[in-house]
């Protein structure tokens, strides 16, 4: 047993980083995370977002929906409007604070429930494989041979107008998107060793997928899905903007680029304000998804 | 946890008869005469208790395929596969859960085999809770396993596969094929990957841990020198059958197959007054899709003559436990 | 069947007879190669040595020996933004890290070429290999399209690929794992370099394959007068190419030996740690002489020789000091107390279990038949 008692000493020098007891993968990513300057001001930017559209009634000048023909269009900074009033003379920046409630609902609430249908149809297509995967995936390229608009503008259409509509059909574009990316994953950790080693214990499919393939899957699909937010924004806007969706006089940043379309030409400034901030939105959750990407990427 | 032995010393542990797989080549699925490969073509043999059996051979002999096929990763076409003498999950016989038990594999690539996002010690302990163990009692088996194959749990257990080198990876994998406490392990080129200093301490685990648990190994490798080291008996394949087989040193001393003999002599020499001096073989190993009729071998083989295109040369015996599928075999009386 | 190729004379070979040589084909001295970043890797340390020309000169070590390092900063093939390289390196007069631009693209591919581990990403999948020859032959030289396929098909000929013509219009993916490699020698071998780095050409190759290649090497390199530098963990491969050995540890040359000599006896304990866990028949039944311990941190620069902590030869100024590679009587040796072949015997007695000085080598591993 000599060579034993050898071969127990034969430690290797501690790492460089400590590792910690109990740490998880997640906890590693964000530490990771954390140290990505540009990740962390897009996050920053986003939690203040969503800070505003929460606390949208206590720190808003206004009332959204007050209306005054006396003070329509004044440009930003104008006494009293900071960013201006719109056609209706409502005050800009308290619809555009409300109007960040309905957009991030809008944009995240679609793409979540895309996430978790994608992903579950996703992985029993990859791991199934043979004719079941071909039925799913050849069902769902029908849906995906649309172009994602004008999809949106069908179901839409066809479900009428309204905020949950919109948000059920932009559903239905997002999955067959998420799914695909949710298969290739799960086919690529399918035929990996360790899903063999975990087959070899004698583990039901469904055991499987839970302990090693989901966790694995999850991490790219969530970063596709958090790249979808913006788009589902745009599309929510596009939608919007066409008339399905949310409905005035809801405040809504589509909806509004919609009704201030005639004031581009006298007030451009004031026009431009709502796609500013669906610019800023989108840019900071693909900023964030990047560096999510990277901090997933990153092994010591 | 681990299933007794029922057939005695005498039954051989695993029986394996006319194994057989082909693999369709995709553009084949409408078509009904799609080209095939032909990657295990009739593989038959068996592994006796306690012994290492070498499996040597090269790319697209099958050997792999064969151990997948063992293992029941992937279905045969045809075969019978037969545990301590009871049949493998037929109805009668081990039910295939069970058979999971009794045979674990550890693959090649020690870092595919491990779930990068699952702490080693939860990996080693997945096993035994599968089948019913309670999780403290497995994360106690785990941490025993790993400070048995040289990780001080103290400092392993938590750590992640990408925080580990090749050799305390495939250490792991070794510790997780262990918790199940099998009676065969099948080593598919475990130690192919690594430094050749950290090969030897990983042989040397082996060796201690098959003299201690009684193991059976079924030992695939294309690295001649460690079969020689490792293997009691030896089978060498090519294009998904079996040329020869028999024990190790015979087979090493006087192999009787032309393949065999190439083989040995393709081994680069290690001392520099005794250089190679000829290839004994020219070209690749082929393809097994389209192998040729008769003898496998015939397009690469010295002896070849027109015989050998026509009639498939089968496995005879010349010594005791001493097999070779060649017409022209010297060792026959 | 020997292909047909240029008259040797065409190759500047310094092995021409009464032609003094000028001084070595390569020349590398006190080499650093570090690589920044979050913690600074110091990948190659203090390294020197030289290289003949149409010597074989083998690289043996393991995983972070830095010898795949060593190659790639011959080409400057590192990101220079991320790695600090300091010394000197001299071929054929010409100061190595100096160049740049036109003299650097000449140089590579000119005067050192390259063979990679996987030929297969070592092409690219979309060109044939001839139009991939032909297109690094007109890069270097001022032939025309006719003139750089008809070299392809030579050099293709040359390292003995059957069917050559047929090759030259086939895809990477359509050939096989030793004829991409037998291309890949041929592309790096088109425009006539004087040295040849490769590195672990064989090691993804089948047996049967890899020594035809080991061979085809040996065989390239004494027609033309090349010089070889061959990088490979495998000891056999190594004895079959070269001329001379230097064994890699922790990014310096523990050992610079010529091959015959080391196998016989090696001077440094990791040499003799590395053969004997060579496995062979000669094993069997009993544990395997490993070498304690695991490979270092590079990250750290500790004083002393990087192989005290595994050594069971160490002696007390072993992890102050760093033993200087000291050149003698066409040999060197970095270490404060080698094993030498004189007082051998009397060593033995006083190793500790776990430590060989060195294998018996009277034959090849397993017996084989008449070939060798």
């Amino acid at each position: 047993m000599n060579t034993a008692m050898a071969a127990v000493t034969l430690i290797d020098p501690a790492p460089a980083v400590a590792a910690a007891p109990g740490r998880s993968y997640w906890g590693l990513v964000l530490r990771q995370l954390r140290r990505d300057p540009v990740a962390m001001t897009a996050a920053i930017v986003l939690l203040l977002l969503v800070a505003a559209a929460l606390l949208a009634p206590w720190i808003s000048p206004a009332d959204p929906y007050k209306a005054s023909m006396l003070k329509r269009l004044l440009p930003p900074g104008s006494p009293g409007h900071w960013l201006g009033t719109d056609e209706l003379g409502r005050d800009m920046l308290t619809r555009l604070i409300y109007g960040g409630r309905m957009s991030l609902v809008i944009g995240v609430v679609p793409v979540l429930a895309a996430f978790v249908i994608g992903t579950g149809i996703g992985l029993v297509a990859g791991y199934v494989g043979g004719w079941v995967n071909m039925a799913i995936m050849r069902t769902l390229d029908v849906f995906y041979a649309f172009p994602s608009v004008l999809l949106a503008v069908a179901i839409a259409g066809a479900l009428g107008p309204g905020m949950s509509n919109s948000m059920i059909a932009l559903t239905m574009v997002f999955i067959p998107q998420v799914v695909r990316v949710a298969e290739s994953v799960t086919t690529q950790v399918r035929h990996l060793d360790y899903v063999d080693a975990a087959r070899l214990s004698g583990d039901s499919a469904l055991g499987i997928i839970r302990h090693h393939v989901l966790g694995n899957v999850i991490g790219p699909v969530f970063v596709y899905a958090t790249g979808l937010v913006s788009v589902s924004m745009i599309l929510a806007s596009g939608l919007s903007f066409l008339g399905l969706g949310v409905k005035p006089p809801e405040p809504e940043w589509g909806l509004m680029l919609n009704t201030l379309r005639s004031a581009i030409y006298s007030q451009p400034l004031l026009a431009a304000l709502p796609g500013a901030m669906i610019f800023v939105t989108s840019m900071a959750f693909n900023l964030l998804a990047d560096g999510i990407r990277s901090a997933m990427d990153i092994k010591r | 946890m681990a299933l007794p032995d029922i057939g005695g010393p005498a039954q051989p542990l695993l029986s394996v008869t006319g194994l057989r797989k082909h693999f369709a080549l995709p553009g084949g699925l409408l078509k009904r005469n799609a080209a095939k490969v032909r990657a295990v073509d009739g593989v038959s043999f068996t592994v006796a208790k306690g012994e290492t059996l070498g499996v040597v051979g090269e790319s697209g002999c099958g050997k792999s395929t064969t151990a997948r096929l063992v293992a029941r990763l992937i279905e045969p076409d045809a075969g019978e596969l037969v545990f301590d003498g009871q049949a493998v999950g037929a109805q009668t016989g081990l039910a295939l859960k069970d058979f999971r038990r009794s045979l674990q594999m550890v693959f090649q690539d020690a870092y595919a085999s491990l779930n990068p996002r699952m702490p080693v010690a939860e990996a080693v302990a997945y096993g035994p809770q599968v089948h019913g163990m309670p999780a403290p009692a497995a994360r106690q088996r785990a941490h025993d396993l790993l400070a048995r194959v040289g990780l001080a749990p103290a400092v392993f257990a938590h750590r992640y596969p990408h925080e580990l080198s090749g050799g305390q990876r495939q250490r792991v994998n070794i510790a997780r094929a262990l918790a199940f406490e099998p009676r065969l392990l099948i080593l598919d080129e475990s130690v192919a990957a690594l430094d050749k200093s950290v090969q030897a301490q990983v042989l040397n685990l082996l060796q201690e841990l098959k003299a201690e648990r009684g193991l059976t190994y079924l030992f695939i490798s294309h690295d001649l020198h460690v079969v020689h080291y490792l293997a009691d008996r030896v089978m060498v394949m090519y294009l998904g059958i079996v040329v020869e087989t028999g024990p190790v040193e015979a087979l090493y001393r006087t192999p009787r197959h032309p393949y065999t003999k190439a083989l040995l002599s393709a081994v680069p020499s290690l001392d520099p007054a005794r250089r190679t001096r000829q290839s004994p073989l020219a070209g690749d190993p082929p393809n097994p899709v389209d192998p040729p009729s008769g003898c496998r071998f015939r397009d690469r083989c010295t002896l070849a003559q027109a015989r050998c295109a026509v009639e498939v040369p089968a496995l005879r015996q010349s010594t005791t436990g001493h097999w070779a599928a060649c017409h022209f075999d010297e060792g026959l009386a | 069947m020997s292909p047909p190729g240029p008259p040797k004379g065409e190759y500047p070979s310094a092995q021409q007879e009464g032609v003094p040589m000028t001084g070595p084909l390569l020349s590398v001295r006190n080499l650093g190669v570090e690589f920044t970043g979050e913690r600074t890797v110091h990948a190659v340390r203090d390294l020197s040595f030289d290289l003949a020309a149409g010597e074989a000169l083998a690289l043996l070590g393991e995983s972070g020996s830095g010898k795949s390092v060593t190659l790639r900063t011959l080409l400057r093939l590192h990101n220079p933004r991320r790695t600090r390289v300091s010394g000197c390196i001299e071929v054929a007069g010409e100061d190595v890290l100096a160049l740049e631009g036109r003299p650097l693209q000449r140089y590579r591919g000119g005067v050192v070429s390259m063979v990679f581990q996987e030929a297969g990403s070592a092409f690219d999948p979309v060109y044939t290999v001839g139009q991939q020859i032909a297109e690094f032959v007109r890069a270097h030289e001022p032939l025309g399209a006719a003139a750089a396929r008809a070299r392809a098909l030579e050099m293709l000929e040359r390292v003995q690929i059957p069917q050559a013509k047929r090759r030259l219009d086939a895809y990477p993916h359509e050939l096989s794992g030793g004829m991409r490699q037998r291309a890949m020698i041929a592309l790096a071998l088109a425009c006539r370099p004087q040295l040849l780095l490769a590195d672990e050409p064989t090691t993804a190759l089948d047996a049967t394959v890899q020594i035809q290649i080991l061979l085809l090497l040996r065989e390239l390199q004494r027609e033309t007068g090349l010089a070889v530098i061959f990088v490979t963990h495998d000891i056999g491969a190594a004895v079959e190419v070269a001329d001379r050995v230097a064994v890699m540890y922790a990014g310096r040359i523990v050992e610079d030996r010529e091959v015959g000599a080391l196998m016989a006896g090696p001077g440094h304990p990791y040499s003799a740690g590395l053969l004997a866990a060579t496995v062979g028949a000669e094993h069997r039944g009993q544990p395997l002489k490993t070498i304690a311990g695991a490979a270092p941190d590079l990250s750290r620069v500790e004083p002393g020789c990087a192989f005290t902590p595994r050594c069971a030869h160490a002696g007390a100024r072993c992890g102050v000091e760093q033993p200087p590679l000291v050149r003698k009587a066409g040999q060197a040796l970095a270490c404060w107390n080698p094993l030498l072949a004189s007082v051998r015997t009397t060593h033995d007695q006083s190793l500790p279990a776990g430590m060989a000085s060195g294998p018996s080598f009277t034959g090849s591993g397993p017996t084989a038949p008449s070939e060798k």
